[in-house]
């Protein structure tokens, strides 16, 4: 299988790629158009600041490319994000792949929300084998609020989405690649997909 | 619902652990990877790499030790010691640290706080803060690994650096460290409450009450101890059992 990470310089793709190595699965590094439009797979990493990814996404014509994709797609936290509409953080236009805001957390809690948090309401094939209110680690200060393509919730204090999916578009906000045996479960699901 | 992490320190020289660590089934517990996995197995929710070396050629060492880390190891970690700049910063990043810890820079160079965070964002910048009470001069912040006295009061120095980008704060009180009486509650309580992001406590564990109360009483959002751990005088899955009959929530 040919997998590929979109290696865009705002993101921690480094650990996105050991955890793939660690299930045994190569995957190359790419920011280029065409290898990532031939891939089978493709994996959005992200973390940092909204309006910076978007502008070293607009700086290789991502912003373009990833819309039109048809594979099956994995945002993972910022990533995720970046798929939505728009975003409270810079006051963001993202790419408009799924039509959902990224909102800011508004709480007496402390933000960032950081983490070990459990899943709930689990409801894809992304979590074949993995149990409500399994932990998984998360660190963002942003959500997308709970919408028909939520998958998966957390709450903090209100439940928002947790993972999402969007026709090939699958996305979680915690970090499969941080989050133990069960993170790497959800990649190896996702792989299967 | 969130959880409160557990997090060992780990001491690292020239690319080995430091202190002598006794685990009797770890081939080799100076090898900071093989320590660090199996703190992952026990349940560790992060970890913390501390580079006590001073060279630069040293430093270089570190990077690749972190390389190797996150090959390796499932859950999030932190990596300080001597960063000083934003490039600094960025070996590390890339080499898979998820968080960076900055202590003494931040206190010579605060716009580093907001570089880092402009930069990589604040998710991953951690502000280490060494403080020390007196009576004379009541909790102030401390320089150079706890040797210099600096000018900030401690609670005003979190609400600064936060201010500037931090995303957590890591507070270790001098007074309580390596005493295991407990973690400085007051202090803790005081910045946990003044800031808005996670607070990490740190200083003094010697017992598992010392965890729930820094959790309960102090509001610490996460507790670190090195050699408590390191010397198994406490074992996480203990602790962690502990702490959810305490009515903590826990990551088990």
């Amino acid at each position: 299988m040919d997998l590929v990470i979109v290696d865009y310089k705002a993101g921690n793709v480094q650990s996105v790629q050991f955890a793939l190595e660690r299930l045994g699965v190569q995957a190359s590094l790419s920011c280029d158009f065409e290898t990532i439009k031939a891939a089978d797979k493709v994996i959005f990493p992200g973390v940092g600041e909204a309006s910076s990814a978007m502008a070293q996404l607009r700086a290789r014509n991502l912003d373009k490319l990833l819309p039109t994709l048809e594979q099956p797609f994995f945002g993972v936290c910022l990533g995720m994000q970046l798929l939505c509409e728009h975003s409270e953080e810079g006051d963001t236009d993202l790419l408009g792949i799924i039509p959902l805001p990224v909102k800011r957390f508004e709480t007496d809690l402390k933000v960032p929300h950081m983490g070990w948090n459990q899943l709930e309401k689990l409801q894809s094939p992304l979590f074949e084998g993995i149990a409500e209110g399994e932990y998984a680690y998360y660190v963002h200060s942003y959500y997308v609020p709970l919408s028909e393509y939520t998958i998966a919730q957390t709450s903090y204090p209100e439940p928002f989405s947790a993972a999402l999916h969007y026709k090939n578009f699958y996305a979680a906000q915690f970090h499969p690649e941080k989050s133990g045996p069960a993170g790497s479960q959800i990649l190896k699901n996702f792989l299967a997909l | 619902m969130l959880t409160k992490r557990i997090i060992p320190c780990l001491d690292i020289k020239n690319g080995r652990t430091v202190k002598g660590i006794r685990f009797e089934n770890i081939r080799d517990a100076g090898d900071p990877v093989e320590l660090a996995k199996w703190y992952a197995e026990q349940g560790a929710d992060e970890l913390v790499f501390l580079d006590i070396t001073a060279t630069n050629e040293e430093r270089k060492t570190f990077a690749e030790l972190v390389r190797d880390i996150a090959r390796h190891i499932d859950i999030p970690f932190t990596v300080g010691g001597g960063i000083s700049a934003v490039a600094d910063v960025e070996v590390l990043l890339q080499a898979g640290a998820d968080k960076v810890s900055i202590n003494s820079a931040a206190i010579r160079n605060p716009q580093l706080v907001q570089d880092l965070a402009r930069r990589f964002g604040s998710q991953c910048v951690t502000v280490a803060i060494d403080t020390k009470y007196t009576e004379a001069t009541g909790w102030k912040v401390y320089a150079r690994a706890g040797t210099v006295e600096t000018e900030h009061a401690t609670v005003d120095w979190a609400k600064n650096v936060v201010e500037l980008g931090a995303g957590e704060i890591l507070l270790t009180s001098m007074n309580n460290d390596g005493t295991k009486a407990g973690f400085a509650l007051d202090i803790t309580k005081a910045v946990s409450e003044a800031v808005s992001v996670p607070v990490i406590a740190s200083g003094g564990a010697g017992t598992m009450q010392h965890f729930a109360d820094a959790f309960q009483e102090a509001h610490a959002d996460a507790a670190l101890a090195a050699s408590l751990f390191h010397f198994r005088e406490l074992d996480i899955p203990d602790l962690k059992a502990y702490l959810k009959t305490e009515g903590i929530a826990v990551r088990i």
